[in-house]
């Protein structure tokens, strides 16, 4: 079907989206080089010198370290509690199992904002807790178990139970069963929701802000303290385009190992 | 199991009780006693009755222009591209969802400045306000878009197309009778992404919103500056019940199983 003029009509908005997406970060990656300190455009000069500031800045490595920790600790608790979830909805029957389904979409579905308020409600107001990174972990883990649970789950449903099945027939214990016949065949599934998810976390900022108290600081947290402070603009600058830049790693894993994490959201 | 649930629900439920609670007006300390103040203020206040509407708007202008950008791109994508060029476009779409969200609402920061490469290119700029907040929460929110809504025209047999047109209809009334319905659950499941993910949102707003204040700001505000939890956990049930109300509408959609 179509006519050769809305073949090109489509192809033409395709071209001017893909700019829309590339141009500001083409942009950022541009600046980082820009010698000059206000930015204006075009750059009059090229210099390397806010690489090496950048590269010497405590703060920066600090902040890197602690996002670090965080994306590692909360992606290991979602990958144990969400693989977990997945399981138990997909293999056993149980009352409330309709709602549980339901309800882990919730923590992706609600903004930020609430999922931070409520549990800086929680931490604060409720239990006591002093903030720091442990609550930092908790807040990520909320959202990225729904990840690791979506691509599980999926995965499971694809399997259908009937190699499971056999291996009970055939004696295995459910331990077994899960160690030798269901763990190998989600492995996929397991990677490419532990890598959204450790990228979900390493972003995240709007969570981080409630549960993270003031002496704990994340990458994004010091980007975003940074952003209004002229002086700090060139180094954020080089940050911000080496975040681009490494972005493209993720990427390049799934095309490695097959099946695209990001969509596999879908 | 347990787990999942006492963090989480226990949290909203933490939430929606601490509404109603109320601050020490001499200490600013939280008192747990019972009030109905909060939830009064946040209905009747002039101020937050402005930003809740405009708030909304914003979540609701940015869905439109996302669903406009995506619904051509993903029909290119899915029925007109060659495999090759698909592969290669859902790999263009995705690779910004990876940047970092900070970097990307500081690009536009750089971009609309006033020395900036659009005053260069074209001599104009909307500056820092609602248009900027609006033009950057589309460019963040896009790719939640595009993925679900290629995802429902992939979905479509090329020969339910043919036999459209095969049966004499145009162009025109094959995409309103054949694809549009069978792509509408793909458009709603990404629209879910995009309201709620603009209708929390306060970074944006902050680094290129100017003076706009959106509910995320004010939430923030009353949080952090105001030092009233009561009060922000009351405002934040104005985001929770938006999202709720269009989740229900959305479900009628079937758009839910496509998330």
């Amino acid at each position: 079907m179509l006519s050769n003029t809305a073949r090109r009509l489509v192809r033409g908005w395709t071209l001017l989206v893909l700019l829309f997406l590339y141009a500001p970060l083409l942009l950022v990656v541009i600046n980082a080089f820009n010698s000059s300190r206000t930015f204006a455009f075009p750059p009059t000069g090229w210099t390397l010198r806010w690489w090496s500031d950048a590269w010497n800045s405590h703060g920066m490595w600090q902040s890197l370290a602690n996002s670090a920790m965080v994306g590692l600790g909360a992606t290991a608790v979602a990958l144990v509690l969400g693989t977990m979830a997945a399981v138990a909805v997909q293999r056993y029957d149980f009352f409330g199992k309709h709602v549980v389904s339901l309800l882990v979409v919730l923590p992706i579905t609600l903004p930020g904002i609430v999922t931070g308020i409520a549990l800086n409600a929680t931490f604060t107001s409720a239990l006591g807790v002093s903030l720091g990174l442990a609550t930092v972990i908790i807040g990520h883990a909320t959202f990225c178990i729904v990840i690791v649970f979506n691509n599980t789950q999926a995965r499971l449903r694809r399997m259908g139970s009937d190699l499971e099945d056999a291996s009970a027939d055939l004696g295995a214990s459910p331990w077994q069963t899960f160690r030798y016949v269901t763990f190998p065949m989600m492995r996929g599934s397991l990677v490419a929701g532990a890598v959204l998810a450790f990228a979900l976390s390493f972003d995240e900022i709007v969570v981080t802000t409630f549960t993270a108290g003031p002496a704990v600081q994340t990458l994004p947290i010091w980007i975003f303290g940074n952003l209004f402070r002229p002086n700090q603009a060139p180094v954020i600058n080089v940050v911000a385009a080496a975040l681009t830049i490494v972005a493209i790693i993720p990427v390049w894993l799934a095309q490695r190992f097959g099946g695209d994490p990001a969509v596999s959201r879908f | 199991m347990a787990w999942l649930v006492i963090a989480y629900l226990g949290s909203l439920a933490v939430l929606l009780v601490s509404a109603f609670w109320s601050t020490d007006a001499f200490t600013g300390a939280v008192v747990h006693s019972f009030t109905f103040d909060n939830i009064v203020r946040v209905a009747t206040d002039e101020l937050f009755r402005t930003a809740a509407v405009r708030t909304v708007s914003v979540a609701l202008a940015v869905t439109v222009i996302c669903a406009v950008l995506a619904v051509p791109l993903a029909f290119y994508m899915a029925k007109v591209a060659s495999p090759r060029v698909r592969l290669a476009l859902v790999v263009a779409v995705t690779t910004p969802l990876w940047a970092s969200y900070l970097v990307k609402a500081y690009a536009w920061r750089m971009l609309l400045s006033p020395e900036g490469p659009l005053v260069w290119a074209t001599d104009y700029t909307p500056g820092y306000g609602l248009t900027a907040t609006i033009v950057t929460l589309t460019y963040l929110w896009l790719p939640y878009m595009v993925l679900p809504v290629f995802a429902a025209f992939a979905r479509v047999p090329d020969s339910l197309l043919d036999a459209s047109a095969d049966l004499g209809a145009s162009d025109w009334s094959t995409l309103r009778m054949v694809l549009a319905p069978l792509v509408f659950p793909g458009i709603a499941a990404g629209s879910i992404f995009t309201f709620s993910l603009s209708l929390g949102d306060y970074i944006a707003v902050t680094i290129v919103g100017g003076k706009t204040q959106l509910l995320g700001n004010i939430i923030y505000g009353q949080l952090v500056t105001a030092n009233n939890q009561p009060l922000a956990a009351a405002l934040s049930i104005i985001p929770l019940l938006a999202i709720v109300a269009y989740l229900l509408a959305m479900r009628r959609t079937g758009a839910l199983e496509s998330i």
